[in-house]
């Protein structure tokens, strides 16, 4: 239960820097964090004490009662290759965005108004 | 089998341009709009398939069986959804063809809107919870680099405020589905449903909380539109309609149409959230886009204000409330396209987007006065279009349910509408010129998309004739209103794998 009150914990550290702070690089990291609890998450659900590989092999016989749970691995898998995705898109477009405005302050970053 | 080569074919031809036609430009833009005549010729098929094949047809990757799999499921909701985007994405095609000449890069543009429509076509067609969150990812990543196409500062700024609140919100989504999986240990939409019929538990609310906040940031409910009026009107015009027309109905209205009611069985919280939420997006989207003078930013606005309708109808929860819903999907994804392809070609000639550097230009840009007139009457609910057929449903179905209150709302809100597009036709089309030069004429296929639009703002209103509507509308309706028998399909198959 501690593991997983600290995973949110960890999404609401995400969540808070994301809003409140004014670098555009430290959103972007903030972001990630945010992405990392999930992925925390989905690993812990899969965890099982004492449980061994989910693997079939002759030796250790077919007992999935006795394996994590292969599933969430496999969404993590794939939800790090998005979030790698995400992160490049959103640092590109920070370097773009310093060219033009010569800032990564938020609150000068505003064009934008109405 | 006809439903993968919805997301196989634009798929594919995001890779195929990519690999072959980064010199040509010219054959770019072909497979593109190609592609956009065989998505539109097949949705429609589907829809006609659908009768033969008892209103669902389903597709399993690998045949493996359904709950171990990831599932398509093709109802008439779906293809009621694949139309919408096949339709105005073929239009919009057809309206970039000359619209991008100002652009360089143009095969990347196309190969960005290719994967946008897979993306769209995914998640239209899902029926399992990760695939979803994939697909999504998809259409959002292209949507969040078409957005930033142009390069110019302000389109920047718009994209990285868009990706930041897209990733936040599809963390959420994430996180739900986390939830859910733990609860129900299977990711297939059908079967989660079919568990948390059985068994109920106090976690589920924090499922809908996240699912609630993560969808409505998608869909620009307030108090989540915040991104939506620096988004929508910094993209190119074309990626304009079809995100405002098409996308944040496909990622927000459909997926929360399909997971609160046909998952969750439509729970009375989530109607009363949807009822307040979008009488407040509604009110506060269109005393926002009376203040704008940036045309597009206006009609940005008027989106948040016209999805609270769209939210109205569906929170209601009654037959008619749902029609409502449904029509006013379609129409103001025709009309909100028109209103942006028009805001377009007024840029495109005069290089400006302010309202106080227009006026006069009726006699100047007859043809995109006359369809942008049309658009705008459409929208502000006027008889003969489909706006106003479908505004009606929606307040009488308020008035049935007994909340008048929500159908005032409508109704002042409708007139709010009325007065922001006139002033946007009065300093724009008429009045007195204040433009400095005309520096384009508007292109041919940019007139006929216009054209084509405005002729479908008036077509559409003959889907709630009887006798039409109830071999359209309200088959999608019904798959809204059965709720749970969504789920039915499972059960047969989770009997013969044990």
């Amino acid at each position: 239960m501690t593991l997983y009150l600290m995973t949110f914990f960890l999404f609401m550290v995400g969540l808070y820097g994301a809003i409140t702070k004014r670098d555009l690089i430290k959103i972007i990291l903030a972001v990630g964090i945010m992405g990392y609890s999930v992925n925390l998450f989905l690993i812990l659900i899969a965890y099982r004490t004492g449980a061994i590989y989910p693997i079939l092999t002759k030796s250790m016989g077919a007992n999935p009662a006795l394996m994590v749970d292969p599933l969430p691995q496999a969404l993590v898998l794939t939800s790090i290759v998005i979030e790698l995705g995400i992160t490049a898109l959103l640092s590109a477009l920070a370097i773009r965005i310093f060219e033009k405005y010569e800032t990564f302050d938020i609150t000068k970053v505003r064009r934008l108004k109405g | 089998m006809i439903i993968p080569y919805f997301v196989i074919i634009p798929l594919s031809a995001a890779f195929l341009i990519a690999l072959i036609s980064r010199k040509k430009e010219n054959i770019a833009a072909g497979i593109a709009l190609i592609v956009g005549i065989v998505l539109t010729i097949m949705s429609i098929y589907s829809f006609i398939l659908l009768s033969k094949n008892e209103g669902a047809i389903y597709y399993h990757f690998s045949n493996w069986k359904a709950p171990v799999t990831i599932s398509l499921v093709l109802d008439y909701l779906s293809s009621f959804i694949l139309i919408i985007i096949s339709v105005i994405s073929l239009i919009a095609i057809f309206y970039s063809l000359q619209y991008t000449n100002h652009y360089t890069g143009k095969w990347q543009y196309f190969a960005l809107f290719m994967l946008m429509i897979s993306g769209m076509n995914g998640v239209a067609l899902t029926g399992d919870f990760f695939n979803f969150y994939v697909f999504m990812e998809i259409t959002l990543f292209s949507a969040y680099s078409l957005v930033a196409f142009g390069c110019e500062a302000e389109e920047l700024e718009a994209a990285f405020k868009y990706a930041i609140v897209g990733s936040i919100s599809s963390t959420m989504i994430l996180f739900a589905i986390g939830l859910l999986y733990s609860f129900t240990s299977t990711l297939n939409m059908a079967d989660v449903g079919r568990v948390l019929l059985n068994e109920k538990s106090k976690v589920i609310y924090l499922v809908y909380g996240m699912l609630i906040a993560g969808l409505g940031l998608k869909s620009a409910l307030v108090p989540f539109h915040a991104w939506l009026p620096d988004a929508h009107p910094s993209a190119p015009a074309p990626i304009s309609s079809m995100l405002s027309g098409v996308l944040i109905k496909v990622l927000g209205t459909y997926a929360m149409v399909r997971i609160f009611f046909n998952v969750f069985n439509a729970p009375q919280i989530f109607l009363q959230i949807m009822l307040i939420l979008g009488t407040f997006s509604m009110v506060i989207g269109g005393l926002m886009s009376i203040m704008q003078w940036d045309i597009k930013r206006m009609l940005g606005y008027s989106t948040v204000s016209q999805i609270g309708y769209i939210f109205i109808g569906i929170g209601l929860g009654t037959p008619l409330g749902i029609l409502g819903a449904i029509f006013y999907l379609l129409s103001h994804s025709i009309f909100k396209s028109l209103l942006f392809m028009n805001a377009g070609a007024v840029e495109y000639a005069l290089d400006t987007r302010d309202m106080r550097q227009m006026g006069a230009l009726n006699k100047k840009l007859p043809v995109t006065s006359f369809t942008s007139m049309i658009g705008s009457l459409s929208i502000s609910g006027i008889p003969p279009f489909n706006g106003f057929f479908a505004k009606l449903i929606i307040i009488i179905a308020c008035i049935q349910s007994a909340h008048p209150i929500y159908a005032g709302w409508a109704i002042l809100v409708s007139i709010i509408t009325l007065a922001y597009y006139l002033k946007m036709q009065k300093h724009t089309f008429y009045g007195k010129p204040n433009f400095k030069k005309i520096y384009e004429k508007v292109p041919f296929t940019l007139k006929t998309s216009m054209i084509i639009l405005a002729g479908l703002c008036i077509i559409s209103s003959i889907l709630i004739i009887p006798g039409i509507k109830e071999v359209t509308l309200d088959k999608v309706t019904q798959v809204i209103l059965d709720k749970t028998d969504y789920i039915e399909y499972i059960r047969p198959l989770i009997m013969g794998g044990k």
